[in-house]
Parts: C-alpha cells; structure tokens; sequence
C-alpha cells in the first residue's frame, strides 16, 4: 500500500521521460562527410533525420567550412539540377534522407582538406511547427572520396 | 598435312578476323547495346583540344587506340560527379585483360575557374591512378560543352555558385568514332556489359 504513491510518481516520470524528447526530437543518424583532396573548395555532409514532429531543417553550421547550405539535386532528363534550398521538412516519424541524390549538406569554403576517418562537427538547426528552435550536435565522420552513396542502388539493377 | 591444314586454317581465320575489325564497327551491323544507346549516327565531341593536368594538350586523337568514355562534371559536385566516377572506377574492374587496357577515363571540368589542374589531377586520381582529366579556359569549356550538346549552367548559391549539366557518359570506339551513350541511372555492371558488347565488335 506504501508503495502506490511511488510507483505511481514513478510511472509518472517514466512517462515524463517520454513525453519530453517527443515535444521536438529529431534523432540523426548514419552522418558522414565525403572525403577531400588538397585544394578542393567544397565537399558534401549526408544523413538521415526523424523528427518526432512535424519539423524543419532550417539550418547547418560546422567549423570546417565558411559557408554551409543545404542543396537539392533533381534529374531532369540527364540533366543533373543543383539549387540551394532554405528548409527542409522533416514530416513527423518520417525518416528523412539526405544523400547525395537528393537533399544534401554542401560544406562550402573548405579551411582544410577534409581527411579520410576524421570527424566532422555538424550543429544542425531544427525549426519544429511552432516555430520553436533547437540546436543538434552531430560528428560526423569522414568516408572515403569513393564511398559507394547508395550500396542498395547497384543490387536493385543486380538481376539482368 | 596437318601442319599445312592448320596453317591453312590460321590464315583463313586471320583473314576473317580482319575482315571482322574492318567492317566490325560499320554501325550498320547494328551494336546492340542492352542498356545504353547506340551514338554510331551521331557527331559530337570531335573537334575539342583541351589541357591535361600537366599541360598536355589533348584531342580526341590523342586517344586512339583507347575507347576513352568521357564525361562532365567538376570536382565541388557532391552528387553526380563522384557517383559517375566511382562508377567508372568500378567499370574498369569489371573489364578484364585487354578490355580493361582500352579503357581509358577522360573527365572534362565544367568549372575551370575553381577546378585548378592540381585539384582535377588529385580528385580523378583519387578514384582510379589511370583516369585523366582535362581542363582549358573558360571560353574553351563552353566550346567543348556545346561541341557535346551538353548543358550546363551556373547556379547561384550564397555568395558562391554551383553547376547544373548534363551527367551522360559518352563511349568512343579505338578510331575516335562516338558509339555509345550511357545514363547516370545505369549501373556498373550495366555499363560493363555495353562496353564489352563495344569492345568485342570494334
């Protein structure tokens, strides 16, 4: 009988615990950052984001590089489309991928060459649909040059 | 008896193997491609003159006695340009033997201005030592593009820019006649198989 009290103040923080990253969490995974050569300008950061509402990406910032965007490659007949996009929405419990044939992180203004199994710091800025922001610290690491984008794509064709 | 049969039979056989390259690459015969398309009618790309990394300068000519596949891209591309290079890189281990040694990789920068030799040379050395990229002035750029029909236009992004173009490979055979064409949506082993059908005729 002694107990109720705590189990239930228990399972009140249980649900507390819950309830509170659910407000507004995206969790981001499988992030990394394509590999540079000496001199090269510019190099592309790729994940996956899940809000748990209905949010927007609405920002990038990262210490490697002057100016970091958010960009949009569309194919439109053989020609490959490149545009800066301003937000991109992350539907609630939609896993949102950004990769290199679709929406992806431009790391624009390299201060250094961006090497093989270093980790590349991300602050992403959600934006979820109150209008209420906050800040994600992402470390990201760096994969080859080479590194295959989309192993899934080649299986898919596998079958000729 | 033998031994002149077999003479016989190697001369035969040279003669029908020459007549085979010779009239093995007549576009009439009819390359059949199985994923990209046959190019044999069209003209393009024959008249560039463009710089390698060192300071070469290169032709079409340059590249006989090779199949050089040449493409457009440049190097602060995230998507297209590295997906078609590894791509590439992949191609050339698919191809064996002789195959493989005809092979050659040629990649023309749409953004000479930021491109530099150095960086051209780093980034296709990167995905495979044997690949060659090439480079001029802007003016010749635009001329080579046009001489390819491939678009491409640049994008403004902050205060920088990026490059929308064309992403297709483009297959000539050992003499410098364009053959084959293969799309970005094409796989390795789909361009592989092309290339062999290519090289097994001319």
């Amino acid at each position: 009988m002694s107990m109720q009290p705590i189990k239930r103040g228990l399972a009140a923080l249980a649900l507390l615990g819950l309830a509170l990253p659910a407000l507004a969490d995206t969790t981001v995974s499988d992030a990394w950052v394509r590999a540079s050569v000496p001199h090269q300008q510019s190099t592309g950061a790729f994940m996956t984001l899940t809000a748990s509402t209905d949010s927007k990406l609405v920002g990038v910032a990262s210490p490697v590089a002057k100016t970091v965007q958010v960009h949009e490659m569309t194919m439109n007949g053989d020609v490959m489309g490149m545009r800066e996009v301003k937000a991109v929405e992350l539907p609630a419990g939609k896993p949102v991928t950004l990769d290199p044939n679709g929406f992806h992180v431009m790391l624009m203004g390299l201060n250094d060459q961006v090497k093989e199994g270093q980790q590349v710091p991300l602050t992403l800025t959600i934006e979820d649909a109150k209008g209420q922001k906050q800040t994600i610290e992402v470390q990201a690491p760096v994969k080859p040059l080479t590194a295959e984008m989309d192993a899934g794509h080649d299986h898919m064709h596998m079958k000729h | 008896m033998t031994d002149l049969l077999t003479r016989r039979a190697v001369v035969a056989g040279m003669g029908v193997l020459g007549l085979g390259l010779l009239a093995g690459c007549n576009p009439a015969r009819g390359l059949d491609f199985k994923y990209g398309k046959n190019m044999s009618n069209e003209i393009l790309g024959r008249k560039f003159k463009l710089k390698d990394p060192q300071g070469n300068e290169r032709t079409l000519s340059s590249f006989y006695g090779s199949m050089p596949m040449i493409f457009f891209g440049f190097t602060q591309c995230p998507a297209v340009c590295p997906t078609t290079l590894a791509r590439a890189a992949q191609i050339r281990k698919l191809l064996k033997g002789r195959d493989r040694d005809l092979f050659q990789v040629v990649f023309i920068t749409l953004d000479p201005e930021r491109d530099t030799p150095e960086v051209l040379d780093a980034y296709v050395k990167a995905f495979d030592p044997s690949f060659v990229a090439l480079t001029g002035t802007p003016e010749e750029i635009d001329e080579v593009a046009r001489e390819f029909k491939v678009f491409y236009e640049k994008v403004p992004a902050g205060d920088t820019y990026t490059i929308s173009h064309s992403s297709t490979s483009y297959v000539y055979d050992t003499r410098g006649t364009l053959r084959l064409s293969l799309g970005h949506s094409l796989n390795a082993q789909e361009c592989a198989e092309d290339l062999r059908t290519l090289m097994e005729i001319c």
